[in-house]
């Protein structure tokens, strides 16, 4: 057990070794339980830029447009024009525009994220309900209505990777702020 | 006394049992109330917002009932009620009004947004039943014995944790406001909003404890080279951002309790991140998972959303640090001032980068400045209340707060922020905001 003194020492220890594991073993409280490799394969579920996460499974445009017309054109229109949920397809080139139009094809850097986001969070009222093959194939549907695949493109772990996104360059890191510069005028000010 | 004096014991019999049966302090009554009186007896914020209507209304002229001076209030007469009814205390049915109010922007109310009052609370502290909500499909229902913790990915020890195991490592309280990246969100062309709660209601401040997740981060050891972890919630959106590890191993919190108690299911019971001066999106709720990587990866949340589009196209993306705010509470949008003479001007301040080192106040439209007296204790990334007295004439007055914090950074004005950023950037709005106060009275939103 921890006495207060074994305590402050190894918060002293945290401190100077500011968390990187480099061979020296802190002292810790073995609270938790090891979680096994089936354990985090269930639970790990994003899938990143790179690929890293994607499933094994393959989709089609084909197939897509018939889960879409099922199970997301209720909320998203029949082509991806939205209403009453968010717009899916066009609005390319109106980013810079007085009325710009975000969309999976106009404005999502990522085709990971396309994958990973259905596969967590729609259908909006069943979630986790579509298989990878489903998520695959939604997922090329909706990118072939965006102009970004052919409609004989399968999607797959390999395919997702590549495919670069029409906006993936659109985006600005790191963040520039502080970017306004008010100064303390107290009168007489404008 | 009066006559009823002496039939005060009989009295007391009948009500008794009446009382027991009585259900009226959870009734919600739709009722007109005076509010804050100051000393001079002035009636400064005499308002009652309506869900839906807006439009001031007078405080109540006189009691129908003679409860006042030189009359005993029936109150005095009769006994109250007994202990625990209810068990759980709420507020007195005058403060009915006194709610948190959607937002009437989304098509669902499973992924949509609620407002905090500001216009009624007083202090920094955000009753736990009053803080804002953002959800994104629903608010879960989550055995607390069933949840867990799970953090893999560049760990030397991938581990999980149930609620329990998370409480028992050395805890820490501290307070620290929450606001959500969209919250004025309304207000980039045209004033909007008609109060308060609902141009800067998406913003909150409670005592969260929970184990600092350093603490945690250090019990499953990080790899060389981890630099990013993604947070995802249990919730039905599986919502997940990616904070980079210095912020993990700065202040961040794994977040049990909440003022006090645990965490409203609103606000991610039974665990949820916490990452203090971060947009509020970020402090995932009901957190189920983290995972140790070198690089961000690139969600929903952080991409599609939650991104600050530019005038030429380009948008901002990983934008975290909610900047220095700040806000006038009261007098406010849809109040209406009765009196002539002396008012207090109240309101609160903000940053996520450290401490409020000051407050302004405007009564001119940003002409002339007065600085405002910091209620204490001014906690870094904390509300902070301000306050300074203001003698109104009857004339038309434009009101405004402009903060500092103490990285010397400056709440910037509206055309400020406009020339940087243009409109339509949606998120980390913090302008300087301005209440025009009528001839009359009446206090509405304007853009000066």
């Amino acid at each position: 057990m921890y006495t207060p003194k074994t305590f402050m020492a190894l918060t002293g220890l945290v401190a100077a070794l500011a968390f990187a594991s480099t061979g020296i073993a802190a002292e810790r409280f073995d609270f938790g339980k090891p979680a096994t490799q089936k354990q985090i394969a269930g639970w790990n579920i994003d899938v990143d830029p790179d690929g890293t996460g994607a499933p094994a499974g393959h989709g089609t445009v084909t197939q897509g447009k018939e889960i879409y017309a099922n199970k997301c054109a209720s909320c998203h229109g029949d082509k991806g024009q939205g209403k009453p949920m968010d717009r899916l397809v066009g609005g390319q080139g109106t980013l810079a525009s007085a009325k710009p139009v975000k969309t999976v094809g106009s404005y999502w850097p990522y085709a990971s994220t396309v994958f990973d986001y259905i596969r967590r969070a729609m259908p909006f009222n069943a979630p986790g309900s579509l298989s990878n093959d489903e998520v695959y194939s939604v997922t090329a549907y909706l990118l072939y209505m965006n102009g970004i695949v052919d409609k004989n493109a399968k999607l797959d772990k390999e395919q997702i990777a590549q495919i670069k996104m029409p906006n993936r360059d659109g985006f600005i890191r790191p963040d520039p702020r502080p970017d306004t510069h008010n100064i303390l005028c107290m009168q007489n000010c404008k | 006394m009066n006559s009823k004096k002496s039939n005060r014991g009989d009295e007391v019999k009948n009500r008794l049992s009446a009382d027991l049966t009585q259900t009226d302090i959870a009734t919600p009554v739709r009722s007109m109330h005076r509010r804050q009186f100051l000393k001079t007896g002035a009636v400064v914020a005499g308002t009652a917002l309506m869900a839906g209507g807006l439009g001031p209304i007078a405080a109540r002229a006189a009691s129908t009932k003679n409860n006042l001076p030189p009359n005993t209030p029936e109150w005095m007469l009769k006994q109250g009620h007994p202990i625990v009814t209810p068990p759980y205390g709420v507020p007195s049915k005058y403060e009915s009004d006194v709610i948190r109010r959607p937002t009437d922007l989304t098509p669902t109310d499973i992924s949509s947004w609620s407002f905090t009052p500001l216009q009624d609370l007083h202090g920094i502290v955000t009753p736990n039943g009053l803080v804002y909500e953002r959800h994104h499909a629903g608010v879960p229902a989550i055995d607390p014995a069933e949840h867990r913790l799970m953090i893999h990915g560049m760990v030397d020890n991938p581990k999980i944790f149930t609620v329990e195991d998370l409480k028992r490592f050395p805890a820490v309280s501290h307070f620290y406001f929450l606001e959500c990246s969209g919250n004025t969100l309304t207000e980039w062309v045209k004033p909007k909003g008609k109060t308060v709660q609902s141009t800067h209601g998406l913003l909150s401040c409670c005592e969260w404890t929970g184990v600092p997740l350093s603490t945690v981060l250090q019990e499953v050891g990080l790899k060389h080279g981890a630099s990013w972890l993604l947070a995802e919630g249990a919730d039905a959106a599986a919502l997940d951002r990616s904070v980079p590890i210095s912020k993990a191993l700065d202040d961040a919190i794994l977040v049990y309790a909440q003022n006090g108690e645990a965490l409203r299911p609103e606000q991610g019971y039974p665990l949820r991140l916490l990452l203090p001066g971060f947009e509020g999106n970020m402090s995932v709720k009901w957190l189920r998972r983290i995972e140790v990587g070198d690089k961000p990866f690139m969600s929903h949340e952080e991409t599609a959303k939650y991104t600050d589009l530019m005038p030429d196209g380009k948008a901002r993306i990983l934008t975290f640090v909610m900047e220095a705010k700040s806000v006038i509470t009261s007098p406010s949008g849809g109040h209406r001032l009765h009196d002539k003479g002396f008012h207090e001007i109240r309101g609160l301040a903000w940053s996520g980068s450290g401490r409020i080192s000051r407050v302004d106040v405007s009564v001119d439209g940003g002409r002339n400045w007065r600085r405002a007296e910091l209620q204490g204790p001014v906690l870094p990334k904390c509300l902070t209340r301000f306050r300074i007295p203001w003698e109104w004439r009857g004339k038309e007055a434009i009101l405004q707060s402009r903060t500092m914090d103490d990285t010397g950074y400056v709440q910037p004005t509206l055309k400020q922020l406009v020339a940087v950023r243009g409109t339509h950037s949606v998120y980390h709005y913090n302008a300087i905001q301005s209440w025009h106060v009528a001839a009359d009275g009446e206090v509405t939103n304007v853009h000066a």
